[in-house]
């Protein structure tokens, strides 16, 4: 195909030439982004927690009485036993608070060794140091096998480790993130952790454990349980049933636990199945998902549209000469080929610019919205999808273009 | 000649409906888009005290050890005061008010029997806090000086919460149980919660809590700080290791404070007398860093210090407009192609004697006839674009509404948007030569 005839008559419209490949430029910058940061946020969503999600449900009681304070745990352990005997629970423990993307976290700051805490102390802060601030979950015996999780090494809790609230137990399990971050290379099994003044001994590792926050990529996963039961008059239960029990089994847990003590708080809000404590975390990175796809694909709609629409008027302007091609032997596949060239032309120019955009673009975004670098294998997907585009929405005028018959060339105008 | 204007634009946007609609529609969305996302950024970063923002003032101390490493993205003590600066701020008068206060949730026991037992909002705070912001009684008076240094049970209740308990605003006088000791209701205000709520804590929903009833700051002294019966909600942090559980810690910060100066002599007298305490408590050696640290924000200073409009809601403003300009650049493309396909009529009336400015209107009317559509459309889509942020769950979400300023904003960004799509077309249109064109026909 002779592309010289086509630059000549590009540059007889070549605002408007100019103005599309702009477009198609925009676009592609847009859209390359937008497809990364959906990606992103997927990423995020979809983040294991290392429970069983489907299968648990959690219920928050505040005991209100005249002696919730006086001896919590032995209230907690007769809610558990009321809870044990609903029909469907497979299992069910009590924790202070903590537990994966709730959002309530409690976090130590906590030393591999002496040397580092002593560093971390004598700086005030652990930033620059060997220690890491892990989120600590608690709960009653019984809890790793309750939620699920994955003992990978050492052994779960002995009975007589439990110490009751606010208490330092002496041994703790972790996950193996934060075994990893703590003694990279080693085995964490039976190590000491330096958590302020006390010395805590790992007894065994957890596989996946999600924080109760996200703070970051490098973080999500540093985490440790401490064999403590809950002994304040505020408490969280969690439930192991059939995934398709879980709502009447909250409903059947309210019950039961004021049949237990009536004067206690149970708020609907936080009666709630796993599945929506994860919805309820990302919630924001939900709807901006559907935002960003919705964005995406209404510009991809507009620029076909304006492909399409200049194609259909370049047509209709040049049916003259289209007829007049055909008079003096060019073939339908002819004039079928030089529309298609001419949009690729066109999408081609828009998307070297828009490439170079996008880059741009991501290198703004990185600055002001701490977004990772945008991989380059995105920028020739992106340029791939606007040259299908372009040459998806140029094939009706383009057909059209080489349905003109030649004697068109014969009439005047 | 407007009229026949119009009617030709009529007729030539007829002739090709389908892209006619499609050009609205892509406008529509692009205006609609935009105006939702600018009118939540509008709304997010409104004054939320008309009138008095402008003498409100916030101070600054910085009390932590010089050997403290701040995190630059996280949450810092130094950001809320300690019980001895705010108080020593407080006793020395410098303003004309100054208030120190702190969130808090305590747990209400309602005397009718149909209503459980629940957890409400409100603030702990000192006598002036009232009068400084302007907060409107229904009946009775907030509290005196002397109530806040007896730690007097007393409670002013805000509208909503004395419905709740009493059936009635007229709630003055009688007796509520909040924890385990009873308080006796002196004042009830009008529902108050300024939007964003500016005075509170880092950690608070600054556009969706609301203080339902406020006391004196003291009484939370008695009180655990955690678990007991009036907690606080916002940040608790320190630096040393021996604070314990008591709130007077000199190490341990808290407390937020808000002062009213009305003169910018004030102003700078006020800057002055912080920079002087804290370097007087450095020469007590309770500070350690240089005493220049201390700063005051002006109420305006301190929302835009604290950033609280999210990103992904910037980011959302960006795309929107981003969808704007390309719909935009398609519509003068599209538009360019479509007159400049009409230049032999253009050529025709320009041969018979239409001036340049008669073709350039003519054609401007055209592409402002799909730019007002367009602007119709994206108002209508706009409003459904705040409705359904209003029923998303966000902290912001039931401020999402059109003020008339928006909606004045909306009107002439779709005018603005018509016009600049319009102009390059109407203009290549009016410059097509009458002569060269007449001649080819």
């Amino acid at each position: 195909m002779e592309i010289r005839p086509i630059l000549s008559t590009l540059r007889r419209h070549k605002l408007t030439a100019v103005l599309l490949t702009m477009q198609v430029a925009l676009t592609c910058a847009i859209v390359c982004n937008v497809a990364f940061m959906v990606a992103n946020r997927m990423r995020q969503v979809s983040l294991p927690s290392g429970l069983d999600e489907s299968e648990l449900s959690v219920i928050h009681s505040t005991d209100i009485g005249q002696d919730a304070e006086k001896n919590p745990w032995a209230q907690h352990e007769a809610d558990l036993a009321a809870l044990r005997a609903i029909p469907g629970v497979e299992s069910v423990v009590a924790v202070s608070y903590a537990l994966p993307l709730n959002k309530n976290e409690s976090s130590y700051g906590t030393c591999p060794s002496k040397q580092a805490l002593d560093r971390a102390m004598q700086v005030m802060s652990i930033h620059g140091t060997d220690c890491i601030e892990p989120s600590v979950y608690n709960g009653s015996p019984g809890l790793i096998a309750a939620l699920g999780l994955n003992l990978v090494a050492g052994r779960d809790f002995r009975a007589d480790e439990y110490v009751l609230g606010q208490k330092t137990p002496p041994v703790a399990i972790i996950s193996s993130g934060l075994a990893q971050h703590l003694f990279p290379g080693q085995n964490a099994l039976g190590k000491e952790l330096y958590v302020g003044h006390r010395i805590i001994r790992v007894v065994g590792v957890v596989g996946t454990l999600l924080r109760p926050n996200l703070h970051g990529p490098g973080t999500n996963y540093d985490s440790m349980i401490w064999p403590q039961k809950p002994d304040s008059p505020g408490s969280d239960y969690v439930l192991r049933s059939a995934p398709q029990d879980r709502q009447g089994i909250l409903q059947a847990a309210k019950t039961a636990l004021l049949k237990v003590n009536p004067s206690r708080i149970i708020d609907p809000k936080y009666m709630q199945t796993y599945t929506q404590i994860r919805a309820q975390y990302f919630q924001r990175d939900t709807t901006m998902i559907g935002l960003l796809i919705a964005s995406a694909l209404g510009l991809l709609f507009v620029t076909a549209l304006g492909i399409t629409g200049l194609a259909n008027f370049w047509v209709g302007q040049r049916t003259r000469s289209i007829g007049i091609r055909r008079a003096i032997g060019a073939t339908r596949g002819d004039i079928l080929r030089y529309f298609q060239t001419e949009n690729f032309l066109i999408v081609t120019f828009g998307v070297v610019l828009g490439v170079i955009l996008a880059i741009g673009l991501n290198l703004l975004l990185m600055k002001h919205y701490e977004l990772p670098r945008l991989p380059l294998w995105y920028l020739p997907i992106g340029a791939a999808a606007l040259w299908l585009l372009g040459q998806l929405s140029v094939l009706a005028p383009a057909l059209r273009a080489s349905n003109v018959p030649p004697v068109v060339a014969t009439r005047s105008v | 000649m407007f009229g026949y204007y119009l009617d030709l634009a009529l007729r030539s946007l007829k002739r090709t409906p389908v892209l006619t609609a499609l050009m609205v529609l892509a406008i529509g969305l692009g205006i609609g888009a935009s105006m939702t996302m600018l009118t939540v950024l509008h709304v997010m970063t409104e004054d939320p005290l008309p009138g008095r923002s402008a003498h409100l003032y916030t101070p600054h101390l910085d009390p932590l050890p010089i050997n403290f490493k701040t995190d630059p993205l996280g949450t810092n003590p130094n950001q809320n005061l300690t019980w001895p600066d705010a108080m020593a701020l407080l006793q020395a008068h410098r303003a004309v008010r100054q208030a120190a206060m702190a969130g808090g949730s305590v747990l209400v026991w309602p005397q009718r029997i149909d209503l459980q037992p629940f957890y409400v909002d409100g603030r702990y705070t000192t006598h002036a806090f009232f009068a400084m912001f302007g907060v409107s009684f229904i009946k009775g008076s907030g509290w005196t000086d002397a109530d806040d240094q007896a730690s007097a049970h007393v409670v002013v209740l805000a509208e909503t919460l004395a419905r709740k308990l009493f059936g009635t605003v007229d709630a003055v006088g009688r007796t509520v149980r909040l924890g385990t000791l009873d308080y006796r209701v002196i004042g009830v205000t009008t529902d108050w919660a300024p939007k964003p709520l500016f005075y509170a804590d880092a950690s608070a929903k600054f556009y969706s809590d609301a203080d339902q009833f406020f006391l004196p700051l003291s009484d939370v002294l008695d009180s655990k700080r955690l678990d007991g019966d009036l907690r606080i909600s916002g940040n608790i942090s320190g630096w040393s290791t021996s604070n314990g559980d008591d709130l007077r810690d000199p190490s341990t910060t808290w407390i937020q404070f808000w002062a009213k100066l009305d003169t910018p002599p004030q102003v700078t007298a006020y800057q002055r007398f912080l920079v002087d305490y804290s370097a007087e408590q450095k020469s007590l050696g309770r500070y350690q860093r240089p005493s220049t640290n201390a700063e005051l924000y002006s109420l305006m200073g301190r929302l835009r210090h604290e950033n609280l409009v999210p990103d992904d809601v910037k980011l959302q403003m960006w795309l929107a407009l981003g969808f704007l300009g390309v719909a935009m650049l398609n519509i003068v493309a599209l538009l360019l192609a479509k007159f400049m396909r009409r230049s032999g009529e253009i050529s025709v009336r320009r041969a018979m004697g239409a001036r340049k400015r008669d073709v350039f209107v003519q054609f401007g009317i055209e592409s402002a006839l799909v730019g007002v559509a367009g602007g119709l459309l994206g108002l209508g889509i706009a409003q459904f674009g705040l409705w359904s942020i209003r029923h998303r769950p966000d902290d912001y979400a039931r401020l999402a509404k059109m003020d008339p300023s928006m909606l004045v904003g909306t009107v002439l960004l779709a005018i603005a948007v018509s016009v600049l799509a319009g102009m390059l077309p109407a203009w290549r249109a009016c410059r097509v030569p009458p002569a060269l064109q007449l001649k080819t026909l």
